[in-house]
């Protein structure tokens, strides 16, 4: 993967010391991630780190306590419901466990979004929805059944398909490649590349899948103990003199990361 | 001591705390009801869901509570003297009392329950979450629709529990006490006032609006895992059910006389 210069003037999504907890139990304590247009960043770390909660309050779906969240230059954390959810429009997102809307068929869930925004008729939205996930690999026949018909890797595909059939300027994925076939999550690994260098989409992934983020992403973040323990290029990650990020990338047992001492840094 | 004024202390905040949740859910509710977008499919099956398929549990338990009732008044008014009176006291039993708070008790088993459930899985599988990322407010998509098809069918139902209540009254009367039918009929709406019909249709409305709130509310917050939806819905159940019986006396109360 090459790495691109990533001077750009405004970043598109800034967060800064951002922190939250659940009761008194501290899962962020300040992230700390910039990604730049067109740029491709993957979030690693151990379970349970906070990854989803990160990418939750990114959009408002978990309010943070702390710190700042800028969209293109633009505060989120304060803003206004409308504010809140003009930026929700600019993103697409898939979540760690498909969450498909399971009393609509595929191709409703697929259509969700662009339906609620312009008018089609049934004809169009089914054209569009097939299309979508006849890119990733599924049997346009499927779009007329229910989410719970289908497998747990052609949901997930399903809810990707949802996520970028409007081709949004930003894309937030939950761990799209986990219970994959490695042929599906190489079709995956292709779309999301295709979106970011094709589509100039902006991308965010979270992932535990090495070979994945090796692939698709041109800058990693590692998230331990409710920070960003190191950030930069994907072509660095194997050389960054911090334990944690090699024992992780070459998922060694040996290292700091014992079980013991992930539960004791999300406070357990 | 201490620990136990702590625990009141700390009791006393936890249920402040949930009556402004459930306020600020309740203003928001009614608020996303009147703005557009409507949702039209998804009020149509509210509707069909409350409405129609709650109407044999209604007619059943209003049928069997008529016909006891005219047993039960047969047997103390007898001992007045008063049999004639049967008719009268069921018509105004059933209307004013009885079809509103037992069909509302039935629909709040089956409604709130099945709201509750169905949101409360929404909210742990994030699709509640994925609703707001997809450019739907949950409150207008999910909350709206349920509260206006509880709101619109509970009336509904009740008139035609109230219907079947005074026929299950008038089965009784005529082929288990040997009341003369067309006497029995006359009897019934001799007495019966519009008001008492009405007042019938406004505690339904009431609870209609009550159950589905309770539904949303309770799924909508739901704890996370299926314990958490099961709480849930235990709780939708038994909070609409407690509202019901004490909204029922309030709005009796309220247009007493
Ligand atoms: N709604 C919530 N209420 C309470 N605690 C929560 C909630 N959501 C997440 N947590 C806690 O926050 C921590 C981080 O959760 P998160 O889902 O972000 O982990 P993750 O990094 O995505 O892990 P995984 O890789 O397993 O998906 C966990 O300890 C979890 O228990
Ligand atoms: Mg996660």
């Amino acid at each position: 993967m090459s790495t691109r210069t990533t001077s750009a003037p405004t970043p598109k999504i800034v967060m800064q010391g951002v922190t939250k907890s659940f009761g008194d139990k501290q899962v962020l304590r300040g992230i700390d991630i910039e990604v730049a247009p067109e740029e491709s960043l993957a979030i690693i770390g151990t379970s349970g780190c906070g990854k989803s909660v990160t990418l939750k309050c990114l959009l408002g779906l978990l309010r943070a306590d702390g710190g700042s969240i800028q969209v293109d230059g633009t505060e989120m954390i304060g803003a206004g419901r409308q504010q809140l959810e003009q930026m929700r429009r600019r993103f697409g997102m898939t979540f760690q466990f498909g969450a498909l809307f399971d009393s609509l068929p595929i191709w409703e869930n697929v259509t969700f979004r662009l339906r609620q925004q312009q008018v089609m008729t049934r004809q169009q939205a089914r054209d569009i929805a097939a299309e979508t996930i006849t890119q990733l690999g599924l049997a346009a026949h499927v779009i007329d059944q229910y989410p719970a018909e289908l497998s747990g890797g052609m949901q997930k595909r399903v809810a990707l398909a949802r996520a970028i059939a409007d081709k949004p300027e930003m894309l937030l994925f939950d761990e799209p490649t986990s219970g994959l076939d490695p042929i599906t999550g190489g079709v995956i690994d292709s779309l999301i590349l295709d979106s970011v260098r094709r589509l100039g989409a902006t991308a965010l992934t979270i992932s535990h899948d090495m070979a994945s983020v090796r692939r698709i992403a041109d800058k990693v973040a590692m998230v331990h103990g409710g920070v960003i323990i190191w950030c930069g290029p994907a072509s660095r990650m194997d050389d960054t003199g911090i334990p944690e990020v090699h024992q992780f990338v070459h998922g060694l047992a040996d290292g700091p990361l014992t079980l013991a001492a992930q539960a004791a840094a999300r406070g357990d | 001591m201490i620990a136990f004024l702590q625990n009141i202390g700390r009791t006393t905040l936890a249920f402040l705390a949930a009556i402004g949740r459930l306020a600020l859910f309740t203003g928001a509710a009614v608020r996303w009801t009147v703005m557009p977008p409507y949702y039209l499919r998804q009020l149509g099956r509210q509707i069909i869901d409350i409405g129609y398929f709650s109407l044999p549990v209604v007619g059943l338990t209003t049928l069997f509570s008529g016909m006891v009732l005219a047993l039960q008044s047969y047997t103390g008014f007898a001992r007045f003297s008063a049999e004639d009176t049967v008719a009268t006291v069921v018509v105004l039993s059933v209307t004013r009392e009885l079809g509103p708070v037992l069909a509302g008790l039935m629909v709040a088993g089956r409604i709130g329950a099945s709201m509750a459930a169905e949101i409360g899985t929404m909210r742990v599988t994030d699709q509640i979450d994925a609703l707001d990322t997809l450019s739907t407010r949950p409150m207008q998509y999910l909350v709206a629709p349920r509260i206006v098809a509880g709101t619109l069918c509970l009336p509904f139902l009740v008139l035609i529990g109230d219907l079947i209540g005074v026929f299950g009254g008038y089965l009784v009367g005529v082929y288990r006490l040997g009341f003369n039918p067309s006497v029995y009929l006359s009897r019934t709406l001799e007495y019966l006032q519009f008001s008492d019909v009405t007042l019938g249709l406004i505690k339904a409305a009431v609870f209609g609006f009550l159950i589905a709130l309770m539904g949303c509310y309770h799924g909508y917050h739901s704890g996370r895992g299926a314990e958490g939806v099961g709480r849930a819905t235990t709780n939708a159940v038994v909070s609409s059910s407690i509202l019901i019986l004490i909204s029922n006396y309030l709005v009796t109360a309220l247009f007493f006389g």
